[in-house]
């Protein structure tokens, strides 16, 4: 096991090369909406239980199955009122499960990554031939129903191995959506391939907020607006990333969706903001940042 | 079942403490301190630098921040490391505006692995102070008297070499002691300790015959401790530092200088929608006259003359 995994240098926010996004907006905005499939009975991993009960697990599934049935449909409508596309992060067994949901989406012209297969299959434990073949799984699943190359990458339950970088790298992707370490996008060091990290954020993902910081929500309204204004005053120097990662099952309940609302339009009314999706930001940053940021990285010295 | 004899025996039951580390010394009834230029409050702002690794064992306990998922915990690892490349840079900022000087408790993992933000910490005229190996190794009963002295040693070596400071002052990770840590920070000829959150003052401690000085470092007033552990809002700490200082501010009309102090963690308090809240904070606390933004050393220096 190792102390550091290694996939980044020392960087810090002062005094790096400056980020100009296009139309000169100060804020790379985007949407992450996590389409999950949760399975009622699923293969057991050693290393995590899929259900906080024994199974069936009937509360708890059915909570996440309500995103699906629900939830989704008044978020993509709150997010199309603010001419919002969402990258969608997406369970690809849902391709087969509710194709409903993957057609309005694309119908919209909205981006589709990965986040595995169901969120109740996670990739600890996987020896590489598994691993690449759930990666093969995503780039195949994601073609056949969407048309679109899969560029994107966010673990499923955010549930890694060591080799996982390299292999999205390996195998095409190019960018990742689980390092947390950064406000700007970043060079991720892989074996083979080019590969970028992408601000997605915990802070400001409705899990966290919900389930795990417990928070009412307005309060998650303010949070978002918070974090956008700071990041769009420190945008005038340099721009920076802001995602909102959402979760329909929780977003969607119809107590939180005015608030949640509320503080996307305050964000997609701003002036200077580019409303983007992840593949953009990460072609953009790979072709006219990536190699200064490499090049302006400091090694990460021993202990 | 019954209980040996011994458990209702007080050997320690006597007039102060239960202990030789320190003197019974209510707050109230101390001769009044005094801060140079007559202020009321000497504000002593710390920021702690540091690092999770990624394995971490977590013994004897996981201290606050550690890894939480089956390895490997990329979330939390990258999460925590944002406080070096990103967080760090804000609580800079905020701290310049007013000319104030942090007091920085660093990993001697940070100072090795990020050579650039040791350097930054001296540009911005912080005092550096031991904050341990890193995260993963806290001090305990379990250590050995030498395993934990060259803990000690090994830190302060790799502290001084980066800093290029004397490093006089000492933070536990997760303010965990053994019984022997606070000789052997006497030992090691440190000056001050972070770890015993008694009181608002400076005091005595005894160690090895020496004399090492506790620094009233606060596990209440800290960013993770308000915004993390008890889920209270950016506007709830920015009200407790307020309030804080409102009070320790009033009460030096009768009681001579206090101490203000301020435990930071730029993971924490230095995400974009959190920052405000500090700035807010200083704004108020700088709008007043006596007050002395200082460093540990600068505050011991003065308690002491």
């Amino acid at each position: 096991m190792k102390a550091d995994p290694g996939f980044y240098d020392h960087l810090p926010y002062a005094g790096r090369p400056k980020i100009r996004w296009p139309g000169d907006a100060r804020v790379a905005f985007w949407v992450a909406p996590n389409i999950e499939f949760y399975e009622l009975y699923p293969e057991r991993n050693p290393s995590r239980a899929a259900w906080a009960r024994p199974a069936p697990d009937v509360l708890n599934y059915a909570y996440r199955d309500y995103g699906n049935r629900a939830g989704f449909w008044r978020m993509f409508d709150a997010m199309n009122r603010c001419g919002m596309r969402g990258s969608v992060s997406l369970n690809v067994a849902m391709c087969e499960h509710h194709p409903e949901v993957i057609q309005a989406c694309a119908d919209r012209g909205w981006e589709f990554y990965s986040h595995g297969t169901y969120n109740t299959r996670y990739l600890f434990g996987l020896n590489e031939a598994q691993e690449r073949a759930v990666i093969q799984d995503s780039i195949d699943t994601i073609r056949k129903y969407t048309g679109q190359k899969l560029d994107g990458w966010l673990a499923p339950a955010l549930t890694y191995t060591d080799n996982t970088m390299d292999l999205i790298a390996d195998m095409g992707l190019s960018y990742v959506c689980d390092l947390f370490h950064d406000d700007q996008p970043g060079p991720v060091k892989v074996k083979k391939g080019r590969l970028t990290s992408i601000p997605y954020s915990l802070e400001m993902n409705d899990v966290i907020v919900y389930n795990v910081n417990l928070v009412s929500p307005r309060r998650y309204g303010d949070i978002l607006k918070r974090q956008f204004d700071r990041l769009y005053r420190e945008g005038e120097e340099s721009g920076t990333v802001m995602c909102i990662p959402l979760h329909p099952y929780l977003v969607g309940q119809p107590y939180r969706m005015a608030a949640f609302e509320e503080a996307l339009d305050y964000i997609t009314r701003h002036d200077k903001v580019w409303l983007a999706t992840g593949r953009e930001i990460a072609q953009y940053f790979n072709e006219h940042y990536y190699d200064a940021f490499a090049a302006a990285g400091q090694p990460i010295g021993a202990l | 079942m019954s209980m040996p004899d011994s458990y209702l025996q007080y050997p320690m039951r006597r007039y102060g403490m239960d202990h030789e580390l320190y003197s019974w010394s209510p707050l109230p009834q101390r001769q009044p301190v005094t801060w140079p230029g007559g202020a009321r409050i000497a504000l002593w702002i710390t920021v702690a630098l540091e690092w999770f690794p990624l394995n971490m064992k977590g013994v004897p306990f996981k201290p606050p921040g550690a890894m939480v998922t089956a390895y490997p915990d990329l979330r939390h690892y990258t999460l925590r490391d944002y406080g070096n490349r990103v967080g760090v840079y804000r609580v800079a900022k905020a701290l310049a505006q007013h000319g104030i000087p942090a007091t920085a408790a660093v990993n001697a993992a940070v100072a090795a692995r990020y050579p650039a933000l040791i350097g930054h910490c001296g540009d911005w005229g912080w005092e550096v102070i031991a904050n341990g190996l890193d995260m993963d190794h806290l001090h305990h009963a379990g250590l050995s008297r030498e395993d934990e002295h060259q803990l000690v040693a090994r830190t302060l070596e790799t502290l001084r070499q980066a800093s290029g400071q004397p490093v006089r002052g000492w933070l536990s990770p997760a303010k965990s002691q053994s019984p022997a840590t606070l000789e052997l920070l006497a030992e090691a000829g440190l000056d001050y300790c972070c770890d015993w959150v008694n009181d608002d003052m400076p005091y005595r401690m005894q160690a090895a015959g020496r004399e090492l000085i506790a620094m009233p470092h606060p596990c209440d007033v800290d960013d993770y401790t308000i915004l993390i552990n008890n889920h209270h809002t950016e506007d709830d700490f920015r009200d407790a530092l307020i309030d804080q200082f409102d009070l320790l501010y009033r009460e030096t009309d009768s009681q001579g200088g206090r101490v203000m102090a301020v435990s930071l963690h730029p993971w924490v308090i230095g995400q974009p929608y959190r920052i405000g809240a500090l700035e807010e904070a200083l704004a108020h606390i700088m709008r007043h006259k006596g007050v002395w933004p200082a460093t540990g050393s600068q505050i011991l220096d003065a308690w002491r003359a």
